[in-house]
This record gives structure tokens, C-alpha cells and sequence, in this order.
């Protein structure tokens, strides 16, 4: 039997298909479209996982949509009613939406499926799953626990902002959620809102920012703001926000709270920039760690499964690991709204068609991420020399002995290896590669090859069986979620005046023997790399140890800023004609920049949108 | 149309909110006015809530 999970409508629509309850395909459509977060119907993700599959949707039993769209309207249609007439403006500017769309969404899901299987009667095949189910059932059932607890939490689905559920075997039990407009990750929103990035994309910038400043404001947004309670519900003081009722997510009084209105994105980020980020990132942890504490207590699991797009803060997924309530936590890889089609998915298999589910043995149904499109040596080599490119085919021994050395050399390099990944990380399969011990490389990478703010940090991906050598963490990370400090020994002492520093200035003192990695606060985004799940990737990091002792990484996504991570071969050569990457790894051909005709080269660094 | 307003009714009736429905009615009729006056349908919020 086979299930098709679709999220689309609101942001990174994607796509992902169950076979007999095992997942064999997910993409998100942003990487087919070339359109950073698309939320059109995912056409090209549904195409490519029919043919991953060798199947026509005929062959397809159910199609099930991530959420439930008359729900949203509900909640809508209340929130206007509830604050009326504060938000005609905006009644009136988002009536014509729902009434010509998204009030027809199965409509118009019907319509676009009929396109892909004109012959199928979609009636009967067609379901909905609620928001924060499918981001719970892609928490548990995807994840490598018998039984759970499960929490889920994001800005909002259509009414829950955060949900506590408890899985075993293969029931799923919604138990509580804190409904809009009470939400975290609205809160994180509104922060990274007013500070000049974004929404529902800067909200990394954010947290990468935080380290820089000091929670300064901690208090007055737990006074003024947020009233959370011991257990770790909240709620959240709307006459500062501006998000129910106007076009905006803060308000006058909320410039008035913090001194000042809304940074323009094109203004200097300032100190105040940087505490405001902290005092977030340190209310968020809190409000975080007093859910985990009290799901801990009552459900008395030692398992955690988190998802929502406030799961992908990894400086708070690694504080709720240390604070040891739980001894084990599994966060989705695709936490977001794209994971929601894999969670739908697994829903609809698990609750709607009540299938058992197989004891999952320790291991993730994620294989790694690794789930989206790969091609063959041949198809590459045809696709690069249809694209002009000049290579050289060096086969698995040639590549891996070229790879590491590039690296080993300080070079930076696009590594595009077997099937995408699928979630918003780069997993060492559509990666950008370099020497995290370079002092230089992440202003490097930052300004040259990925045009993006200085400030940003660069995560490690390290060999799993090494990782409690350089990090404070000993457990698998495979998705780069969790974030660990370097270990002290590792660690470079800071000079009198470097300790004085503030701010970005702090960025260019080294911080240990991988700089590159190494947050201002010691702190890194560690990704383990596994054997089992991606060998090839594992034996250039061990080669690249062989050559230096070290086996890390700096691994960073195959795009420059504003750019989907790339897909295809065509877009890694666009990409690394486009950028300062020095060498590209992609199949079995090996590529080196000062080779490739000159006339192929383009400007990459104002082709997106920032983002 | 009247299928949608069919599905939106027996939403309702399963929700158990009733009262909803007349402000139903009469916000899909001032919504469709203004889709009528103005036109496009463009997504008009930062945060994408609706």
C-alpha cells in the first residue's frame, strides 16, 4: 500500500511517499522550483517521488494533506471576531485569499492531483491530517523509540502553537496544546522580526546571533511579555504584538518595551541587536526546558521526540539533552512544515488505517535524510559536459584521495554525493565542505562562497565514533540539531583584551583548534557521520583525519544565500561557477575551478533574493 | 459554492459551533464583496497566518 504525505499552501511544500509503511522518497518542491520556501502545490515533489517509487499516482492508495484547512478558517474567523473591529485591514486583505483559495483547498488539491492521475477518483483517497498530528507522528513514528513522549511546538497550525502527545507502539495520543495566539515560536518570530530579519526564515540568524550579545532583556520579557508558568505554559501578552489583528508581528508598545522601533534589514546590527537575540534565545530555553521537565515528570518516559519549527533550535535541543530529564531525544530532521508531509504520511498509515508498527530497533525511519534525488556517474558526467563543465573521472579511490587532499590544502569544497537530503540541513550529500582548523575559513566561507553575514557561524560534521573527543556530547547527532561546547581541552585560552571584546569584534579571535567551527560562546552545531548512512562521506572525513588528525569537517549547504540548496548537477556547476568554491566532488567527477572556461563563470552574489 | 457551503455546515455541526454559522454566512458575504470591489489575491501578511 502505498500513502503520498503532501504539505503545501504556506511555506516549503514537499512531498513524501510511504511504501507498506516504509518511507522511499521525500523532497521538498524549493529544490526542484529553485524558489527559496516555495508553498505551491509541490508538482515536481510529487513527480519525483512517483518515480523514485517507478510508479503513476494511480498506483498511490491515499494522498493526505498535512493540515486541516476549514480548521485554520475557524481559527480565523474567531481571532477576527474576538478582537473586532481592530484588524478590519486586515480581514479585508486576507478575505480574498481564502474565499478565491484556500477555502478550496480540496478543491484545488483534487484538481492538482487530477493533473498527475486524470483516471483516479480522489474522493475517497484524499485526507487531512491536523498540523501539529503530522508534526508529532513524523516526531514518534519516524524516530527509533518503542514509546515516547512526544512535544511538539511551532508558530501556529490551525489553532495548536504546542502540543504534548505520548506515542508507543503504534498509537499516538494527543494529549494537551496551547493554542494561537499563545506560541513560542511566534514570540522567537516577533523577536527576529523586530530585529531586522525575516520572518519564518532569519529566525537562524537569530539564535547565531545570540552568543554575540547578554540577556539583558530576559527579564522584561518574562514581566511584559510571556507569563509562563512552572510547568512551562504560557501565555503571551497580546497588547505587544501585532500579528492577529495588523500586518506586522510587533506594535508601538512594543517599540516602546525595547527603545526604539523595528530594525530596517538594511541597518548595522548593533549590541542591542545581539542582548535582544540572547534574552530570546534565554527565554525560550526556559519556557523549553520547563515543558521538558514537566513531560519528563508526568509521563515518566525516557524518551523524547520533539518536531515544529521551534525544534530546529538546536541551542535549546542540546540544553533539553544536558539537562538529562530525558535520556535519549530524537528531533525530526525535517522539524518544519516540510516534515509535515512525512508525518501526515505516517499518520494516516498508523492511526487512519491503524497498521502495527515494527519495533524500530534503535534505528530512525529517516535513513539518514537521505531522501531525495540521486544520479548516476553516467547521468552526471552527460549533464556536466552538456554544461560545459571540464572534469575528470576518478572513480571512489581517486576522489576520496582528491578530496581530502583539497581539504587538507584549505580549499573549499562542493561535495555532491547520492541522494538529498531532505529537511532544511545539508547532511554531507549537497554539502560544502572545508578545514574547520583554518582561522579563515569561516570569514572565508561566509563572504566568498556563500554571500551571507559575517557573523554567522559554520556547523562541524564529525566521524560519529570521534565526536566525545572534540565535543561535549557523546550520543548520535546525525541531523545536526543538537548543538555541544567544544571540549576544554580543545579549547584556546583568551588573552585579557580578546576577553574584552564585544560583539561581532569577537568573531575573528580563535577559539579553539577548530575555529572555523567554533562558536564565540565555545558552542558548535555538531552533525555526527555514520557509516551505515552515508559511507562515502564517512571515509573522506577519516581520510582527512589520516591526513591531519582531525575528524572534522566544516559542512555547510551546496548554495549561496537566498538559493535553494542544490539539486541537480546543473545547479552544483551553476553554484560553483558562481562562487568562490575552489573544487567540486560530485559523482565520481572531480572539477577544479582554475580549469573551467572562464566565459561559464557567473555572479551568483546578487542572483537570489536575501533570504 | 454550494458544496462548499455544505462541507462548511457540516464542519460546524461536527465542531459543535453553531454560532459560528450565521457570522459564516455574512463574513463570506462582505468577503466576497470585497473580492468583488478589489481583485487580486495576494497573501498580505509577513507571517503567513492565514
Amino acid at each position: 500500500m502505498r500513502i503520498l504525505g503532501v504539505s503545501a499552501f504556506y511555506h516549503d511544500s514537499a512531498a513524501a511517499l510511504l511504501e507498506d509503511g516504509r518511507l522511499v522518497a521525500a523532497a521538498q518542491e524549493e529544490r526542484f522550483s529553485r524558489r527559496k520556501h516555495d508553498a505551491r502545490f509541490p508538482a515536481h515533489a510529487i513527480d519525483y517521488c512517483l518515480a523514485e517509487a517507478g510508479i503513476g499516482l494511480d498506483a498511490v492508495d491515499h494522498v493526505v494533506f498535512y493540515d486541516k484547512p476549514f480548521l485554520k478558517f475557524e481559527r480565523l474567523l474567531e481571532t477576527y471576531l474576538a478582537f473586532a473591529p481592530r484588524g478590519f485591514r486586515s480581514f479585508r486583505m486576507s478575505m480574498p485569499l481564502w474565499l478565491k483559495e484556500k477555502l478550496f483547498q480540496k478543491r484545488l488539491l483534487r484538481e492538482a492531483l487530477a493533473k498527475h492521475g486524470p483516471h483516479v477518483d480522489w474522493d475517497g483517497r484524499l485526507l487531512f491530517s491536523e498540523h501539529h498530528l503530522s508534526h508529532a507522528a513524523s516526531a514518534f513514528y519516524a524516530s527509533p523509540f518503542d514509546e515516547a513522549a512526544v512535544l511538539t511546538m511551532d508558530g501556529v497550525g490551525e489553532w495548536a502553537t504546542t502540543s504534548v502527545a505520548r506515542g508507543s507502539g503504534s498509537s499516538l495520543e494527543m494529549q494537551r496544546e496551547i493554542h494561537f495566539p499563545h506560541s513560542l515560536g511566534l514570540l522567537y518570530s516577533a523577536f527576529t522580526y523586530y530585529t531586522g530579519f525575516k520572518v519564518n526564515s532569519g529566525e537562524y540568524k537569530l539564535m547565531g546571533l545570540a552568543p554575540y550579545g547578554e540577556p539583558r532583556y530576559r527579564q522584561q520579557i518574562l514581566d511584559h511579555l510571556l507569563d509562563l508558568k512552572p510547568d512551562g505554559t504560557f501565555r503571551l501578552d497580546q497588547d505587544y504584538f501585532d500579528y492577529c489583528t495588523g500586518l506586522t508581528m510587533t506594535n508601538e508598545r512594543f517599540d516602546a518595551l525595547f527603545g526604539g522601533p523595528a530594525r530596517k534589514p538594511d541597518e548595522r546590527l548593533t549590541q542591542k541587536h545581539m542582548d535582544l537575540a540572547a534574552s530570546v534565545q534565554a527565554v525560550l530555553e526556559e519556557a523549553v526546558l520547563r515543558l521538558t521537565r514537566s513531560l519528563a515528570e508526568e509521563t515518566g518516559s525516557r524518551n523524547l521526540c520533539l518536531a515544529g519549527g521551534v525544534a530546529l533550535n538546536c541551542v535549546a535541543n542540546g540544553k533539553i539533552l544536558r539537562d538529562g530529564r530525558f535520556d535519549r531525544v530524537w528531533i525530526q530532521p525535517a522539524a518544519g512544515d516540510a516534515g509535515g508531509a512525512v508525518g501526515a504520511a505516517l499518520a494516516a498509515w498508523h492511526l487512519h488505517l491503524g497498521k502495527p508498527r515494527e519495533s524500530p530497533g534503535g534505528r530512525d525511519a529517516m535513513r539518514g535524510a537521505y531522501l531525495g534525488p540521486a544520479f548516476s556517474d553516467e547521468e552526471i558526467a552527460a549533464r556536466l559536459g552538456r554544461c560545459g563543465a571540464r572534469f575528470t573521472r576518478l572513480g571512489e579511490e581517486g576522489l576520496l584521495a582528491r578530496s581530502a587532499a583539497d581539504l587538507a590544502a584549505g580549499k573549499a569544497l562542493g561535495w555532491f554525493q547520492g541522494r538529498m537530503e531532505f529537511g532544511p540541513r545539508a547532511l554531507g550529500a549537497r554539502s560544502i565542505l572545508g578545514d574547520p582548523r583554518s582561522p579563515t575559513m569561516q570569514k572565508t566561507l561566509n563572504l566568498r562562497i556563500k554571500y551571507r553575514e559575517s557573523f554567522r557561524p559554520f556547523a562541524p560534521a564529525v566521524l560519529r565514533e570521534d565526536v566525545a573527543d572534540w565535543f561535549e556530547l557523546d550520543c548520535d547527532s546525525p541531523y545536526m540539531l543538537l548543538v555541544a561546547d567544544v571540549v576544554p581541552g580543545r579549547r584556546r585560552a583568551m588573552t585579557p583584551q580578546e576577553q574584552a571584546l564585544f560583539g561581532i569584534d569577537k568573531l575573528n579571535v580563535p577559539r579553539s583548534e577548530i575555529p572555523a567551527v567554533t562558536h564565540v560562546d565555545y558552542s558548535a552545531r555538531v552533525q555526527t557521520v555514520h557509516r551505515e548512512t552515508n559511507p562515502r562521506f564517512h571515509e573522506l572525513i577519516a581520510r582527512f583525519k589520516a591526513a591531519t588528525g582531525c575528524p572534522v569537517l566544516v559542512n555547510t549547504s551546496f548554495n549561496v544565500r537566498g538559493e535553494p540548496i542544490v539539486c541537480t548537477p546543473e545547479d552544483a556547476f551553476r553554484c560553483f561557477m558562481g562562487s568562490d568554491i575552489e573544487t567540486l566532488a560530485i559523482g565520481d567527477c572531480v572539477l577544479s575551478k582554475d580549469e573551467q572556461d572562464p566565459a561559464l563563470k557567473l555572479d551568483y552574489k546578487n542572483a537570489f533574493e536575501p533570504d | 459554492m454550494f458544496s462548499l457551503l455544505n462541507e462548511l455546515w457540516r464542519f460546524l455541526r461536527t465542531r459543535k459551533k453553531y454560532w459560528l454559522w450565521p457570522i459564516v454566512v455574512v463574513m463570506l458575504a462582505i468577503g466576497g464583496l470585497v473580492v468583488l470591489t478589489h481583485g487580486s489575491a495576494i497573501a498580505p501578511f509577513i507571517y503567513t497566518l492565514f
